[in-house]
């Protein structure tokens, strides 16, 4: 038996989508941005929205996000991803427009843009990578961060009286009008994965149907943020994030 | 709409020369003294006639990057502020500059530094045509002298955009904001088509299209060899322009001893101060630069070679001077008079000023 004799068409089944490039990813070996990645892929090629879709790329870890999916795509400043998608989607109304950001994008540096395009109820996706850290910096404190969690502008573990807690940002956002759906989930495991990228794609069904604003927090692991082995990260993530970052629908109307 | 003649402010010629060129967007943030650009837009409501997008921002840094998304996607996009809030707008400047896309800005100056003052000033030029924002960039600079020329350089500033896929500036002040005058608007011409916007901007992030690779607007490049390469680009476009674009205005320069340089609302103080000082038999003309990058240096060479002197007057502590002086390169006298913090002089104190400081 040849590879050939493996790999024939009624073996497959699973492969990469067809909208993710064949390039080589930055992102560290464990990371949860690649999984993210593959499941916007898949729900673009699902709705049939490759030729519509204009992605907003941020500053931190996804920066390259331009990089792995085959669709136009603007690189916004920190923060200002949803902002830029506003411009895009007000004057494209036909289009497919999401933003991509992480923690510290999208609830330190950005907060304003945030809840205000939230609260004008964009017809836009929001896809929120939370791994409690400034991954591409380093490893610094992100407004995500767990009390007493170390990173490298908390070497101590982060102090509640100086730095404040953990910004629940979806907690806050589904008090605006605007937002038509927020919900958090992970993809530490095959099921999550699943539930995950029903929530995606729920998401841009509600920007095509001009709903308002949609978010999914996609709750992560930093393996190497956290200096910890993927299988540990995971497990960390379950014991000690969940619990402040519970998962499943906060609003969906 | 045809055009039209009519009496308005400088800033309401800026929004209704928007509609009728068929800009696609406008995004700002309110600040004194230039709130009447988003106020007429809002009251013309261009959306239910154009389908041009006007947005009020949650703030400056906001409207910036809505230009930055709304450019990126080919559409003809401006924002619209004034001191303050353009410092706060450099963010975004620099990424339009960074990623080569075309807008236009508008800053309505006021006196600074700081929260300042609302009265008119030009202490804005440095931060405008030295940089402003981050980054060795240039940004196309228009200053009118009139309300026809707030309507007319909304126009070309897009034009110049759109050409050299670089952002512009209309650089103006609150007295040419809100002083009204005649103005002659266009004909309304239509916004372009997403097919139109497709053949004339191939670079648009429309959605990929299977006849292309995906469109995608960055400024980040890691590879210093690469990133310096893209900045020799930059930099070739630069020169591009500064070869091409440069405007300016000559009044009764043929005969004239003496020289007053000025842009904008100073221009128009010394138009008076010309014609007062002509009755005392001092010959003076005007060199007004409409482009303040690209500047008009060969211009003021020329002239540092024929005349006596040159008086560049501004509403600032001495800015465009150091141009003036560079392009003269010594061959001539050249003295500042300028007033701050939203002072404006009167005819008579530009004539002293002439007087004292360069024909004694």
């Amino acid at each position: 038996m040849n590879k050939n004799d493996i790999v024939s068409p009624e073996n497959i089944v699973y492969k990469k989508p067809e909208l993710m490039n064949d390039t080589f990813m930055h992102y560290c070996p464990g990371c949860s941005h690649g999984v993210v990645h593959k499941l916007i892929a898949e729900v673009i090629k699902e709705l049939g929205l490759e030729e519509k879709t204009i992605g907003i790329a941020p500053v931190g870890c996804a920066v390259f996000a331009y990089n792995y999916l085959d669709i136009d795509w603007v690189e916004a400043a920190h923060g200002r991803a949803p902002a830029v998608a506003t411009a895009i989607k007000r004057l494209n109304p036909e289009k497919m427009v999401f933003t991509y950001q992480g923690d510290g994008d999208l609830a330190a540096i950005g907060t304003a843009e945030t809840i205000h395009a939230c609260n004008r109820g964009e017809n836009i996706a929001i896809i929120f990578i939370n791994n409690g850290i400034y991954g591409m910096t380093g490893g610094q404190m992100a407004p995500t961060t767990l009390p007493n969690m170390i990173t490298s502008t908390t070497p101590r573990g982060r102090d509640v009286r100086m730095t404040g807690n953990p910004v629940k940002i979806l907690d806050m956002l589904i008090h605006l009008d605007g937002v038509c759906f927020a919900t958090r989930h992970s993809v530490h495991t095959a099921a999550a994965v699943k539930k995950a990228k029903k929530a995606i794609k729920h998401a841009f069904e509600n920007s095509m149907a001009g709903k308002g604003t949609s978010i999914v927090e996609i709750v992560s692991t930093c393996n190497a943020g956290w200096k910890m082995t993927p299988v540990e990260a995971n497990d960390w993530m379950v014991e000690n994030m969940f619990p402040v970052y519970p998962l499943g629908d906060l609003k969906n109307v | 709409m045809s055009e039209e003649i009519s009496l308005m402010k400088g800033n309401e010629a800026i929004a209704h020369a928007a509609i009728r060129y068929g800009v696609d967007g406008y995004f700002g943030y309110p600040i004194t003294p230039q709130s009447e650009i988003i106020e007429t837009l809002m009251e013309a409501a261009p959306w239910e006639t154009t389908g041009m997008v006007v947005l009020q921002a949650e703030s400056e840094l906001a409207a910036i990057n809505m230009v930055y998304g709304g450019a990126a996607s080919g559409k003809a996009v401006m924002t619209s502020s004034s001191s303050p809030g353009i410092s706060l707008k450099q963010e975004g400047i620099s990424y339009l500059a960074g990623t080569e896309l075309p807008a236009l800005i508008v800053n309505v100056q006021r006196g600074g530094p700081g929260l300042g003052t609302i009265q008119p000033s030009q202490s804005d030029y440095f931060q405008t045509v030295k940089g402003g924002g981050h980054g060795d960039y240039r940004l196309i600079t228009l200053a009118p002298n009139s309300v026809q020329e707030m309507a007319d350089f909304v126009d070309l500033g897009f034009r110049l955009a759109f050409k050299y896929r670089n952002p512009a500036m209309i650089l103006t002040d609150g007295a040419i904001g809100q002083m009204m005058e005649k103005v002659r608007l266009p004909e309304s011409r239509r916004r372009r088509t997403e097919q139109e916007i497709r053949e004339q901007c191939p670079w648009a992030a429309l959605g990929k299209t299977p006849d292309r690779k995906p469109n995608i607007h960055t400024s980040l490049e890691l590879d210093p060899v690469i990133m310096e390469k893209n900045n020799e680009r930059f930099q070739a476009k630069y020169r591009e322009i500064e070869k091409n674009e440069v405007r300016y205005e000559e009044i009764l320069c043929e005969d004239a001893k003496y020289l007053f340089v000025a842009f904008g609302s100073a221009a128009r103080i010394c138009l008076k101060s010309i014609e007062m000082a002509r009755e005392e038999g001092i010959k003076v003309g005007l060199l007004r630069p409409i482009t303040l990058w690209p500047f008009p240096g060969k211009i003021i060479e020329e002239y540092a070679k024929k005349v006596k002197g040159m008086l560049v007057v501004e509403l600032n502590a001495g800015q465009m001077v150091e141009d003036v002086r560079l392009a003269a390169n010594g061959k001539v006298k050249v003295e500042h008079y300028g007033r701050l913090g939203g002072i404006v002089p009167t005819p008579d104190d530009v004539l002293k000023a002439l007087k004292e400081k360069i024909t004694k």
